[in-house]
């Protein structure tokens, strides 16, 4: 059990490694994808290993996953009013 | 509170007698009552202030109020109403006493957090009063940017520093409403044998749960920009208005949901218990109460219809409003289906009920009207709005409000209330509430604007009206704090169930005793098990006619 | 008092963390949105503001508080198994929340002597534009409210340290630990979040 979080933490470790590197690289318009995709994955390991998600009672996961998909409608629903104006991006 | 408590049997009223006992209790049902009193408060600051108004706006110019006043009013009026006393109405009071006692429980799942909430929304109530008297806020309750955060002379900061411990307050309640259901049900009570008024508190705990946390942020936003004179909404900066807008309504459209929940639920325990029927449609009535809260964070956009969203995004919205309604409306007609060949009488908490229904449909349906674009480009900003929102939170929430105080006032204190003057008081509500607010459709189809604290000599006639309506609303939520309290004081001993009702709340003595029940009830029956032939039924537990 | 047994009420408390999880997902979510739609509307104002961000000390300050995660998860295991001196993880873990809050401290010292504090000290350098400056008022509100969150950890962690040493849990009762843990693992998994938006922005030589 503890060697799992011993692991974890060295995961996460180096996917901060990877997020800091890939900044210096020129990979233009992935930038974002890879430091969040990278982001939402060590939070992802953080709340299955360290916070034991998966452990019972199953309940956990609807709580935990309510946040997130709740955010979802708030980004995708209110993007979409940025994205269809006109003359946007203003910058 | 012993003259109160003479001639009752021992209960949660008589267990200790101090005034630590009450201020330190962890006692769901002392905590209820603890919220009662503070929410009482504010529904008079926040009905003084509306007092204010409709005297001001008898006469377009005779000022009774200074403008820069006026504004101060409406601000108080909305920002005391929305979050001091709708918002919490239902679910701190009813609800805290009632959830554990229709679960079968001893009390919710963290006492002392209940009680920390009621402290939480005390010191932001105590914040409220101080900006209030320091002269107030001029920005409306809706405290848009940049004239709060740039441009406002009120107390802005002060008052987002209120609404943000009062949403605290909100967290907790609901916290503490979701893990109590999910975990403390009596043994045999599954979720679909739930009372309809434990699954309005729980789809209500679930919006307040997720959506005040956004308005904490914004409003955290709003106050550092303020103070800092710099900030992410502030036009100067490249930073957009619309952003407020946009996270402002992203909490506040579920927040009406957070109001009109809990009084369906309470409307669905009366209508079945005065017209002797089960509920029509049980199951749709919950994935009705689930739909509301779920689509109700989809549709935040109609309230930006003319404020500079694109059209696409605004005819989403206005889509996404038309679907809300569909749920709602399916609850109406389900409580009328469960009137129809119903047993019917008409005890002062169905006349509330009734008056719910009515009410609330039609401030459904012209909520469907400013749901159309074409439509609310003309009626948007005018007393169109204004009346439609009051038919839901004054026709709906808070008729259901008293019809459920009625309906539990002789559990809560062990005694009955004059039927007569109640009768009396509820019709009166019907007929000054309709006075008030119909003629402000009138006022905004004609296109008076609202938040002015003047108008064209033309509509001088329907504000008079809507003013007189007003007093006599006023003398009809009086009423009740007379005859409750002779009721408190030297009503007649109420029987365990009065009623005859079927929920597990009546199977204990009213008032309860400290550990609500006895014996942990089991429970083998859904709920509204009633026979209109004979008026007969069968509690959940299983007794029939009990 | 109403709970079957001490498990049951253990668990209870674990999922009313993970409720209160959910709202301060949607606290520092609502923060993120304001931060994506500003940063969708200037992207080239965001990098340029970006780059000015401290990401040597940001990483620090990640590898510090991913490692009190540890100690915190190894505190809670020590309890569990009942063994002794679990206190001294707890307080290694408080430790290594005040070493962040010190390293963040002498960013903001850092940030202050560059100009990019909004209101107190901020000058646009030459090619930079105003929306650069509501990076920088994302950057205090986003770590401001994290440290309020971390310190009020560090309070609650030093007041479980004590209970700990005076024995107050045991295998059969540590639901308060647990709990305790689950709150700063929330903290932990914030700060990777408000990272990734913060200091990898324009880095790469454009």
């Amino acid at each position: 059990m503890l060697i799992s979080y011993l692991a974890a933490w060295i995961v996460l470790l180096l996917l901060l490694g990877l997020s800091v590197l890939s900044a210096y690289l020129p990979i233009g318009s992935l930038h974002p994808l890879v430091n969040f995709g990278v982001a939402v994955t060590q939070v992802a390991i953080v709340f299955t290993v360290f916070m034991r998600l998966t452990s019972p009672p199953r309940i956990k996961w609807v709580f935990a996953g309510a946040g997130f998909f709740w955010l979802l409608f708030l980004f995708v629903l209110g993007v979409i009013d940025y994205l269809t104006r006109s003359g946007f991006p203003p910058g | 509170m012993s003259a109160i408590t003479a001639d009752l049997p021992p209960s949660y009223l008589t267990h200790e007698f101090t005034l630590r006992s009450w201020l330190l209790s962890t006692d769901h049902k002392r905590i209820a009552l603890l919220f009662f009193a503070s929410i009482t408060f504010f529904f008079f600051v926040g009905g003084f202030a509306a007092t204010l108004i409709r005297l001001h706006l008898i006469n377009p110019s005779t000022h009774l109020l200074q403008p820069d006043t006026y504004n101060r009013m409406f601000t108080m009026h909305g920002i005391v109403m929305v979050w001091f006393f709708l918002i919490p109405s239902i679910p701190t009071t009813l609800g805290n006493f009632l959830i554990p006692l229709m679960l079968g429980a001893r009390d919710l799942a963290f006492p002392r957090l209940n009680l920390g909430s009621w402290y939480l929304f005390n010191v932001s109530g105590l914040l409220a009063i101080y900006f209030l008297v320091a002269g107030g806020v001029d920005t409306g309750w809706t405290f848009y940017t940049p004239f709060s955060t740039l441009f406002s002379n009120g107390h802005v900061i002060a008052a987002a520093v209120a609404v943000f411990v009062n949403g605290f307050s909100s967290i907790a309640t609901g916290l503490n409403f979701v893990v109590t259901i999910h975990r403390l049900r009596a043994p045999g009570l599954t979720w679909f044998r739930l009372p309809l008024f434990v699954w309005a508190i729980y789809a209500t705990s679930v919006i307040m749960l997720l959506a005040t946390p956004v308005l904490a942020m914004t409003l955290a936003l709003v106050a550092v920009e303020r103070w800092l004179g710099v900030g992410v909404f502030d036009p100067s900066l490249g930073g957009d208005p619309l952003l407020f807008q946009h996270m402002f309504w992203f909490y506040s459209h579920p927040a009406v949901y957070i109001m009109i929940l809990p009084a369906m639920g309470v409307v669905s325990e009366l209508v079945t218990c005065f017209a002797r029927r089960p509920v029509f449609g049980y199951s749709g009535m919950t994935y009705a109460m689930i739909a509301i809260a779920v689509i109700g964070f989809f549709v935040w956009g109609h309230h930006m219809f003319v404020a500079g969203i694109s059209t696409f995004s605004a005819i989403v919205f206005s889509l996404m409003s038309f679907v809300v309604a569909v749920p709602s409306a399916i609850k109406v007609f389900n409580w009328t289906a469960t009137l129809h060949r119903g047993s019917i009488s008409f005890e002062a908490p169905m006349l509330y009920a009734l008056g719910f229904i009515g009410l609330f449909t039609i401030g459904g349906l012209t909520g469907l009207m400013l749901a159309t674009l074409d439509i609310d480009i003309h009626v948007t900003d005018t007393y169109f709005v204004i009346a439609h929102f009051h038919y839901i939170m004054v026709g709906g929430t808070v008729s259901a409000f008293f019809g459920g105080l009625h309906f539990w006032w002789p559990k809560i204190t062990g005694r009955l209330y004059s039927e007569a003057c109640a009768r009396g008081a509820a019709i009166l509500t019907f007929l000054g509430f309709n006075l008030t607010f119909f003629p402000q459709f009138i006022l905004g189809y004609l296109g008076m604007p609202r938040r002015s604290y003047t108008y064209p000599p033309d509509f001088q006639v329907w504000n008079v009206l809507s003013s007189a309506g007003a007093s006599i609303l006023a003398v009809a939520y009086l009423m009740p704090l007379f005859y409750f309290a002779w009721s408190a004081f030297r009503g007649e001993r109420a029987g365990p169930n009065p009623w005859r009702a079927t929920g597990l709340e009546w199977r204990t003595s009213s008032p309860p005793p400290e550990r609500n029940f006895e014996r942990t009830p089991v429970v083998t029956c859904p709920p509204y098990q009633y026979d209109p032939v004979d008026g007969s039924y069968v509690a959940q537990d299983g007794v029939a006619n009990a | 008092m109403q709970y079957a047994s001490l498990a049951q009420q253990g668990e209870t408390a674990q999922l009313g963390m993970w409720v209160f999880i959910a709202t301060e997902v949607l606290f520092f979510g609502a923060l993120l949105f304001a931060y994506f739609i500003c940063r969708l509307s200037y992207p080239e104002q965001f990098a340029l503001a970006g780059r000015d961000s401290k990401i040597l000390l940001g990483a620090i300050n990640t590898v510090i508080l991913l490692t009190s995660s540890l100690t915190m998860i190894a505190a809670i295991e020590l309890v569990k198994r009942g063994r002794r001196h679990a206190e001294r993880l707890l307080l290694l873990t408080a430790l290594l929340g005040v070493c962040f809050l010190g390293v963040k401290g002498y960013e903001y010292v850092q940030d202050f002597q560059d100009a990019t504090v909004p209101a107190l000290n901020f000058l646009l350098k030459p090619g930079y534009h105003p929306p650069a400056e509501i990076f920088w008022i994302f950057y205090f509100v986003a770590t401001g409210f994290h440290a309020v969150h971390l310190t009020i950890g560090i309070a609650i962690l030093l007041i479980m340290a004590e209970m700990t040493r005076r024995g107050r849990f045991s295998p059969g009762y540590y639901a308060p630990v647990e709990t305790l843990g689950l709150y700063w693992s929330l903290v932990d998994a914030i700060w990777l979040l408000l990272f990734a938006a913060i200091y990898p922005l324009g880095r790469a030589a454009s």
